[in-house]
C-alpha cells in the first residue's frame, strides 16, 4: 500500500518554485495554490502532503522524520550537518557564502580576526581550514553593521547580488563557498518510501537536465 | 518469578527479547564500571560518535570519564586472544551530547562484541543477530551493509589523495552525486572514474541484484577478494537475506573499520536504531594481534514505537479511611493482584489520576459495622 509522502517546503518564493518542480514531477496538490492561510496541504490521490515550513528549519523536520523530503539551502545543510541525503542540487536559490569587511580593511595575521555571522559552524570550519585564529561573534541579523560599527573586522554571510553590502560600503573579500537549494531525504523514509522518493528525484532531475 | 506485562515498558521489553537471544547463541554478559579512565577516550576520540565526554577528578587524583562509549572498554579490559573467540553482550547506559539540547543525555545501549579469531562465520552470525535484532523490535525493519574495503580499493586502484578521501566518504554517505563532480574535478580524476564512484553512490539492493552488478562494474579494479567476502558472508546468512541491503551510505572511520560496517533502520523511526561493523584497524591501535566485530542497538529511540498508550494510570483504586484495619487494605490488594491488575491503595485519589474501577474499603466497614450491630 502506497504511503502519504511528507514534503517541507521552504515558505517564500522559493518554495513556489520549488513545487512547480514537485507538480510537473507528477506530484501535484491544487490546494496548496489556494489563496489562504493554511499550512498543510494534502492530495490523497497523488498520496502526497506538503507542508510550509521556514527555510532554515527545512532540515529539522526532515532529519527528525516529520518530514521524510524537503528543500533546503545548502548554507543551512552545512551549519547544521544534519543526517540527512542530499539528492539534487536544484540550481534554484544561487547565492554564495563570502567574507566582507570595509573597503579598506587589511587582514593582519598578527591579531586575531574577529568574525561576526550568523553560521558559527561554516566561519570556524572556514577559518580553521586556513589556521586562522579568530574570535566569533554570533549574530542573528543585520550582520553588516557589525564591522561599521567595529564590532567586527569581518563578516560571514550569504551574498545573492551584492547590493546590501554595497550600500553599507562593504565588500566581498573572499568566496566560501557557492550556495543553492538542495532536495534532501530522510535516511529511514528513503528506504520505507523509496519508490515515491526515487521517483520524484529522477523526474525533477530530467527536468534540470531538459 | 512471572513479570507482568504493564509493569514493562517497550524498550525493556526489547531488552529482554535481546539478552535472551544474544544468549542462545552463547554470548555471555559483560558488566562493567560505570566510569573509564578519561586517557582511554583522549587517544581514541575519533572512534567515538561525540568527542564531548563528562569528566571527574576520582579521589586518587585521576581523571574519570562517564562512559560514552561501550566498546573501547570491553576492549580495554579484556585478554588479547587471537587464537580463539569471545562472545560478549551488555546492556549499558552510555553519555553523549544530544544533537538537538547540546545537553548530555544517557542513552540506554544493548549491544555485543566479538573479538579473537573472527572468521567468515563469525562475521555472518553477527550479522545474523543484527537483523534478528531489528525484527525483535519491529517486523519492518532493514540493514543495510557496506564493505569499506570495497570503496578503499576503489580510491587506491584511482589513486585519490587522502585528503579528498574524507570528502568524497562523506558525499557517499550523502548519496551526494552532484557534488562529486566538484572534487573529482580538483583532483583531476578522469570522467569514466569519477562515473565509477557515481554508480557506487548509487548503488542498492539485495545480494542477488547487486553482488554481480559490483563484479561487472569493478572488474578492472582490485576489488575481487573484498566482493568475495562480501558474497561469501551474504551467502553463508541463515534467514535473514529479504532484509539485508548492499549500499554504501553507510560509511564509518576507515582509521578503525576496515571491512564490513552495517547500520539498521526501522520503520516509524527517522534514524538508524543500530549500528556495527568490523574494527580491526582499532584492535591495532589498541596493541591487540585479534581482530573483532560487534554491534550496539540505541534503544532512546524506541518509545517511538510504542504506540499501545495505557487508557489509565492503574486499574483498580483501593480507598481506606483511618479506622480500616492495614491487614483489610492489605488483603484486599492481595486479591486484586491476584486477578492480574494493578492497584493503588490510598485514603484520598489523588488529582487527574485515571482508574476502572473503584473498590471503598470505607462503605464497606460501615455495612459490616451496620450489619454487626
Amino acid at each position: 500500500m502506497k504511503k502519504m509522502l511528507n514534503v517541507a517546503l521552504p515558505k517564500g518564493r522559493l518554495g513556489e518554485k520549488v513545487y512547480n518542480m514537485f507538480e510537473k514531477a507528477g506530484f501535484e496538490c491544487p490546494s496548496i495554490k489556494e489563496n489562504n492561510r493554511k499550512l498543510i496541504f494534502e492530495n490523497e490521490e497523488t498520496m502526497v502532503r506538503y507542508f510550509w515550513v521556514k527555510p532554515s528549519d527545512v532540515a529539522i523536520y526532515v532529519e527528525r522524520g516529520a518530514a521524510d523530503i524537503g528543500v533546503a539551502g545548502k548554507d543551512i545543510l552545512l551549519e547544521y550537518e544534519p543526517e540527512v541525503y542530499e539528492l539534487l542540487d536544484l540550481d534554484l536559490g544561487k547565492c554564495r557564502m563570502a567574507v566582507a569587511a570595509k573597503k579598506d580593511f587589511r587582514d593582519n595575521p598578527q591579531k586575531t580576526l574577529r568574525v561576526a555571522t550568523k553560521f558559527t559552524n561554516i566561519a570556524q570550519q572556514y577559518y580553521m581550514s586556513k589556521g586562522r585564529d579568530i574570535d566569533i561573534i554570533h549574530l542573528n541579523g543585520s550582520i553588516e553593521i557589525a564591522p561599521i560599527l567595529d564590532l567586527s573586522d569581518v563578516i560571514v554571510d550569504i551574498v545573492e547580488t551584492g547590493t546590501t553590502l554595497k550600500e553599507n560600503n562593504l565588500e566581498v573579500f573572499e568566496t566560501i563557498v557557492p550556495i543553492s537549494a538542495r532536495l534532501i531525504a530522510n535516511k529511514s523514509s528513503y528506504i520505507f518510501k523509496n519508490e515515491q522518493i526515487t521517483k520524484i528525484a529522477e523526474e525533477i532531475s530530467k527536468q534540470l537536465e531538459a | 518469578m512471572n513479570t507482568p506485562e504493564f509493569a514493562l515498558n517497550y524498550s525493556e521489553k526489547v531488552i529482554f527479547k535481546l539478552r535472551s537471544l544474544y544468549s542462545k547463541c552463547g554470548y555471555s554478559p559483560y558488566r562493567m564500571s560505570k566510569f573509564e579512565e578519561y586517557d582511554l577516550y583522549a587517544h581514541n576520540k575519533d572512534f567515538l560518535i561525540s568527542d564531548s565526554i563528562i569528566t571527574f577528578t576520582d579521589t586518587n587524583g585521576k581523571l574519570m570519564a562517564l562512559k560514552p562509549d561501550v566498546t573501547l572498554s570491553i576492549i580495554k579490559n579484556s585478554k588479547d586472544t587471537p587464537m580463539s573467540v569471545q562472545k560478549v553482550y551488555y546492556n549499558e547506559n552510555v553519555y553523549r551530547i544530544s544533537k538537538g539540547t547540546h545537553s548530555f543525555k544517557e542513552i540506554m545501549q544493548v549491544g555485543l562484541e566479538c573479538f579473537g579469531d573472527v572468521d567468515i562465520y563469525n562475521t555472518s552470525e553477527v550479522l545474523s543477530l543484527a537483523c534478528k535484532s531489528l525484527k525483535a523490535i519491529s517486523v519492518n525493519s532493514v540493514l543495510y551493509i557496506s564493505h569499506l574495503g570495497i570503496l578503499t580499493s576503489v580510491f587506491d586502484a584511482f589513486n585519490i589523495p587522502s585528503y579528498a578521501r574524507q570528502n568524497i566518504l562523506k558525499l557517499i554517505s550523502e548519496k551526494n552525486t552532484h557534488e562529486l563532480n566538484k572534487i573529482c574535478a580538483e583532483i583531476e580524476l578522469d570522467d569514466s572514474k569519477t562515473e565509477i564512484i557515481k554508480n557506487i553512490i548509487n548503488t542498492s539492493g539485495d545480494k542477488a541484484s547487486v553482488l554481480p552488478y559490483l563484479y561487472n562494474l569493478l572488474s578492472d579494479l582490485d576489488c575481487k577478494e573484498s566482493i568475495d567476502e562480501l558474497s561469501q558472508i551474504l551467502n553463508t546468512l541463515d534467514d535473514s537475506d529479504d532484509m539485508i541491503k548492499i549500499d554504501f551510505s553507510v560509511v564509518s572511520d576507515t582509521h578503525y573499520y576496515n571491512t564490513i560496517v552495517f547500520k539498521g533502520f526501522i520503520e516509524g523511526i527517522p534514524s538508524s536504531v543500530l549500528s556495527g561493523g568490523q574494527y580491526d584497524k582499532l584492535m591495532e591501535k589498541m596493541k591487540r594481534k585479534s581482530k573483532a566485530i560487534g554491534f550496539a542497538v540505541y534503544l532512546d529511540m524506541l518509545e517511538r514505537l510504542d504506540n499501545i498508550e495505557s487508557d489509565c494510570d492503574v486499574d483498580v483504586v483501593a480507598i481506606y479511611g483511618a479506622n480500616t484495619n492495614p491487614t483489610t487494605v492489605s488483603s484486599t490488594v492481595s486479591e486484586i493482584h491476584k486477578k492480574g491488575l494493578s492497584v493503588l491503595a490510598c485514603k484520598n485519589i489523588p488529582d487527574n489520576l485515571k482508574f476502572k474501577e473503584i473498590v471503598n474499603l470505607i462503605e464497606r466497614e460501615v455495612n459490616t459495622d451496620e450489619e454487626n450491630a
